[in-house]
């Protein structure tokens, strides 16, 4: 087979899957999740053939829209180094989340809809990964906003999951206004959207920076949307309403990487204009510190970790920001992928042993109940802390040494939000898994069920020795340099105590705590910014519906709608009477226009 | 030897009795018949002139073939009204326009 005739089945084989579930499927549970898993393994074996074999290229499917020579919008697949390691890191992790979804969705309903919701997700995915231009990219990102939606209103009869599955995707709209425009901005100036003719366009902007760094801001916008950073964050965490294997495939892994990937795609264009960069590295260093404060004062297993991701996806940022190497970002990418995705779904299976509780504080001890659970737990959980000898430590030590080399004052702020990550990670790890049981259903918590055991053990693997020098040669070393800058000695040391620091405090404060010692409500109201946003969303656009609704009311439908209306009636009404049924009467009429028009003909002129 | 007023004259006369038959009258076949008289006044008068309207010195008989053809229409138009008529007075029993007034508001 042509490893172009690959590559389309790779992207096209989950769509089939989903159109198949929800045709076919509705009623039979085993086969739905086979059709799922099954795509998503053509797609796992599809994207490591793509990467082992280096195939490289962009391959042409059609024309989508074509108005002239200028306006060319291609569907078509591009393969090249980044987009190769991206799709290995997306196809790996779709199949265990939903081999694991089997476990988990077990006694739920909606079934058939849930996986082909995973399927439609995982086509986008790939869509977004191998798009080759930015408007086959952007429909795709717009698919991942739909099937997010989907997922996320999975329990839709349950107010709060369709608030958050509505908010996540207008806050998501939000930004891909920002991302359309910055489209256009790049077709004007340059009169191309494919990434290639695009990422070698920079001379083309020599003579004017600013509107290169305006393009640059605009398409950032996206990924503020998709990546769930300030201040578009607060989807995130309240999409964790959807069940957890999404939250980890989609919230975590997969889903808002996206945005970070666009980074990557646009990186060579990006680096261009250090405007833009210094932009993207700011936002990305306020939301990873602001995030990491707000998850130390959640109570919510799954909240802790849906602001961890949001800071970890704030170091992707800066790490694309710094425009050192597009790699940068990719590497940070590619360890949280795995370590974030086990973190979700060992509190799924927590959440699972604990009969759907989620709040931390009705937990504790179980260690001992859920062993395994709780092994995993702890790699993905050194990970993201930063522990040395796992994944993430690698990867964010690299992005951290690397701003102390471009810009000191972004180093300073990463540096504390990576002290604040192993401080909430050991607040929730000593709450839920050490101490003593602090219910009746922790006490009868239970271990999960195989098939989900086992997706945790495989991806325990990755999330331990994924940042490892062989593996990240690998991976990157097509992509981009990963060299490590040459900073001062004390600078690592920084980041040990950094990390000890964080651990030692969490351990001291929460050993023996039996309810939060720590209550600030600023923090666990979420810097009241969800509540600034509301009250934003009721005053001004509630206002402007309600004018909207005077006119429409008032003038549109009254006036215009009901008032001509109106008007032919009262007419119809008067002219009524004008019928006699007398033939006599109708004669005279008769008689008297003719004698009338002929007046008229003869005297007016 | 008549003049063309004195033609003219006729076919007014004729005309004004089809009108007022049409206008004043309560049967419809009386009114039928007002109208073929308002036809007729109108024929006698282009017959009138067609005779005394000399065009260059020569008559034109183009009215008078025009005159042919009204009164072939007439006939038929004859025929299709008595049936409407006929057809009128089985559904209703009466010939009475007062009566027909199934149209007013």
């Amino acid at each position: 087979m042509q490893p172009t005739t690959i590559a389309w089945i790779t992207l096209c084989a989950p769509i089939l899957a989903a159109a198949l579930i929800l045709l076919v499927t509705r009623t039979n549970k085993p086969l739905a999740a086979g059709l799922a898993i099954l795509s998503a393994l053509i797609a796992c074996a599809g994207g490591w053939f793509l990467f082992s074999q280096g195939v490289t290229g962009d391959f042409l499917g059609f024309n989508w829209i074509s108005i002239g020579d200028s306006f060319q919008v291609p569907i078509g697949i591009a393969l090249d180094p980044l987009s190769r390691t991206m799709l290995v890191i997306v196809t790996t992790i779709a199949p265990l989340v939903f081999i694991y979804s089997i476990g988990y969705m077990k006694d739920e309903e909606g079934y058939w809809r849930y996986f082909a919701g995973l399927a439609l997700f995982l086509f986008s995915m790939l869509g977004i990964v191998l798009a080759n231009n930015l408007v086959m990219m952007f429909i795709f990102w717009e698919l991942v906003g739909v099937s997010s939606y989907i997922l996320i209103g999975h329990y839709f009869r349950k107010d709060s999951a369709a608030d958050a599955a509505k908010q996540a995707f207008l806050v998501n709209r939000i930004g891909d206004f920002g991302f359309m425009l910055g489209i256009l901005l790049f077709w004007v100036s340059t009169g191309t959207f494919s990434f290639s003719a695009l990422n070698s366009s920079a001379g083309l902007f020599v003579e004017h920076p600013t509107m290169l760094g305006v393009a640059c801001v605009l398409i950032f916008c996206g990924t503020v949307g998709k990546s769930a950073q300030f201040p578009l964050h607060v989807w995130l965490p309240n999409s964790m309403e959807g069940p957890t294997p999404v939250s980890s495939l989609l919230h975590a892994a997969t889903m808002v990487a996206a945005g970070v990937y666009l980074l990557a795609r646009i990186f060579p264009i990006l680096s261009a204009s250090p405007e833009a960069c210094d932009v993207v590295a700011w936002t990305g260093a306020i939301t990873a510190l602001g995030a990491g404060i707000l998850a130390t004062q959640q109570d919510d297993i799954k909240g802790i970790l849906a602001y961890s991701t949001i800071s970890q996806l704030g170091y992707m940022v800066t790490g694309a920001g710094l425009a050192v190497s597009a790699a940068l970002p990719m590497f940070h990418l590619f360890t949280h992928a795995f370590f974030k995705c086990l973190l979700f779904l060992t509190a799924g299976s927590v959440i699972l042993g604990m009969h759907h509780e989620q709040n931390i504080w009705k937990m504790g001890g179980l260690m001992k109940k859920m062993p395994i659970t709780f092994l995993t737990y702890c790699c993905g959980m050194l990970a993201l802390s930063g522990c040395p000898f796992f994944s993430g430590h690698y990867s964010k030590d690299l992005i951290m040494a690397c701003s102390w080399e471009h810009h000191r004052g972004i180093f300073w702020v990463v540096v504390i939000a990576a002290a604040l990550t192993p401080f909430y990670m050991t607040r929730q790890a000593m709450v839920v898994f050490f101490g003593k049981a602090r219910t009746e259903h922790s006490e009868h918590a239970h271990e999960s069920p195989l098939v989900m055991i086992i997706p945790l053990i495989l991806l325990a693997i990755p999330a331990v020795c994924a940042g490892y020098a062989p593996v990240e040669h690998f991976f990157f070393h097509e992509i981009g340099s990963l060299a490590e800058p040459e900073v001062p000695t004390f600078v690592p040391t920084i980041f040990m105590a950094a990390f000890l620091a964080g651990l030692g405090l969490a351990f001291l404060i929460y050993r023996k705590a039996e309810k939060d010692p720590i209550r600030i409500p600023f923090l666990e109201n979420r810097f009241y910014i969800d509540d600034l946003y509301f009250w934003i969303v009721r005053i001004i656009q509630g206002g402007f519906a309600r004018i909207c609704s005077f006119v429409d009311r008032w003038f549109i439908d009254g006036i215009l709608v009901r008032g001509s209306a109106t008007l032919v009636w009262s007419i119809g009404f008067a002219l009524r009477f004008l019928q006699l049924g007398n033939i006599q009467a109708y004669a005279f009429f008769f008689g008297a226009g003719v004698i009338g028009l002929i007046y008229l003909i003869l005297n007016v002129r | 030897m008549p003049t063309l007023a004195n033609y003219l004259i006729a076919s007014g006369i004729l005309f004004a009795i089809g009108l007022g038959g049409v206008m004043l009258r309560r049967s419809i076949i009386i009114i039928f018949m007002g109208l073929e008289i308002m036809l007729n006044a109108a024929n006698l008068s282009l017959i009138a002139f067609s005779r005394y309207g000399l065009v260059n010195g020569h008559q034109l008989f183009d009215a008078q073939v025009l005159v042919f053809f009204i009164i072939t229409v007439a006939a038929a138009e004859v025929a299709v009204g008595l049936a409407i008529i006929v057809s009128l007075y089985r559904a209703r029993q009466t010939t009475h326009v007062e009566d027909i007034d199934t149209l007013k508001f």
